[in-house]
């Protein structure tokens, strides 16, 4: 019954952080892009040689100070962060489902996926 | 080419893959890879950069139906996660160490075999009847709303295929593609899972082991905004589409494409890690 009835919070919250973070991420893109396509978008671009992204784009604090800026592609690479960061987001919630159902075998499960998660995205590149 | 032609050009690729991506779980990167380096001439690093993302879109975008809806399994998910995730870590720290070219080629095969083996398997009933204790004690069983009703099932054989995740995750970690194929055949072979619960899980899933070595990736330049961006737009447009589509498939329609979309994969990794390797 209590199995049961988590399965259905789950889907429900997980549901909606998941479309929040969508929803977030797509309405940051464009208001990043649509200045990026009028300013530059006559402009030419070449990806055919790897030179690495410029340093601002590297790392999340770096990304957050030049959208500041009002930079259209430092608007667009926020919200591609913020994209980035919605599983995050969606494994933290379940976290918080398990915790209020008292689910410690899936408490434990969700702090490994989230600990594994954490240092992938902020630990040593 | 100019940068408006080239956003459009990623707008409607994007939105294949997010299709592909969500009706297969195999995220976009499938289709993703070969448009921006054979299609449009862009390099390989940050192609790897872009499918990334593109499978976190495609991921979230369908998943929210998915999960809401009652065919991806949380639990399932998260199980298994573990082991994609440190998979995953292991990978990309791997990537600048080994010669991908030779684990492309392995991947490949790997899969191409798999494959036939799920079709093979299939024509007798694979779904177990009864519950496995460990795969109970760990509240992996579950229900699925299939065309004919509600209907449960009952995961086995948890231990194998939990090493076949860590594979998964690490191929994704290595490759920046592929690693949705084999949860997607661990699931539907091992665990013995309904069709449509071992693609939407494994579509579930993909997301977050993908955004275990974005970070990585993206402190070492691969992931382009001016790329990035308008295929995050169009795989989402995609994906949602994908996802309303998968709820009325046949699962046997659903195998086919998958079949057809891995066959495809699988072939182009074997040949282009046989031309690095040359």
């Amino acid at each position: 019954m209590r199995a049961e009835r988590t399965v259905r919070r789950l889907g429900r919250e997980v549901g909606a952080i998941l479309r929040l973070g969508v929803l977030l991420s797509s309405a940051v893109i464009i208001l990043g892009l649509v200045p990026y396509l009028v300013r530059d978008g006559a402009g030419h671009v070449d990806y055919h040689l790897f030179r690495g992204e410029p340093e601002v784009f590297r790392t999340v604090r770096d990304v957050l100070a030049y959208a500041a800026q009002a930079h259209p592609r430092g608007i667009m690479q926020l919200g591609v962060l913020l994209l980035i960061a919605t599983p995050f987001a969606r494994v933290a919630l379940c976290l918080s489902v398990f915790a209020r159902e008292r689910d410690r075998l899936y408490i434990f499960v969700t702090l490994v996926v989230l600990l594994t998660l954490s240092w992938g995205l902020f630990g040593p590149g | 080419m100019n940068v408006l032609s080239l956003t459009a050009l990623l707008f409607s690729g994007a939105t294949a893959a997010g299709l592909v991506g969500a009706l297969t779980g195999l995220g976009g990167g499938v289709v993703l890879v070969p448009l921006l380096t054979l299609g449009l001439g862009v390099d390989i690093k940050y192609a790897i950069g872009t499918a990334l993302v593109a499978v976190i879109a495609t991921s979230s975008g369908a998943a929210a139906a998915y999960v809401r809806e009652g065919f991806s399994n949380v639990r399932i998910g998260l199980f298994f996660e573990i082991a994609t995730t440190l998979g995953a870590l292991l990978g990309a720290f791997l990537a600048s160490r080994t010669p991908t070219s030779a684990i492309a080629v392995i991947f490949g095969v790997v899969l191409l075999t798999s494959v036939a083996f799920s079709w093979k398997e299939h024509r007798e009933a694979t779904e177990s009847l009864s519950p496995d204790p460990l795969a109970t004690r760990l509240g992996l069983n579950g229900s699925y709303p299939s065309l004919a009703g509600e209907q449960a099932y009952f995961p086995r054989r948890v231990p194998f295929a939990w090493l076949l995740m860590v594979v998964a995750g690490a191929a994704s970690g290595l490759l920046g593609i592929g690693s949705g194929a084999l949860k997607v055949l661990s699931m539907d072979n091992v665990l013995g899972l309904p069709y449509k619960v071992s693609t939407t899980t494994s579509n579930f899933m993909i997301g977050v082991t993908a955004a275990a070595s974005a970070g990585v990736y993206l402190t070492r330049g691969y992931i382009d905004p001016g790329l990035a961006a308008p295929v995050v737009l169009g795989v989402l447009a995609g994906s949602a589409l994908g996802a309303r589509i998968l709820t009325r498939a046949r699962s046997n329609v659903l195998r086919l494409v998958f079949t057809a979309v891995v066959v495809v994969m699988a072939v182009q990794m074997i040949v282009h890690g046989l031309r690095g390797a040359a």
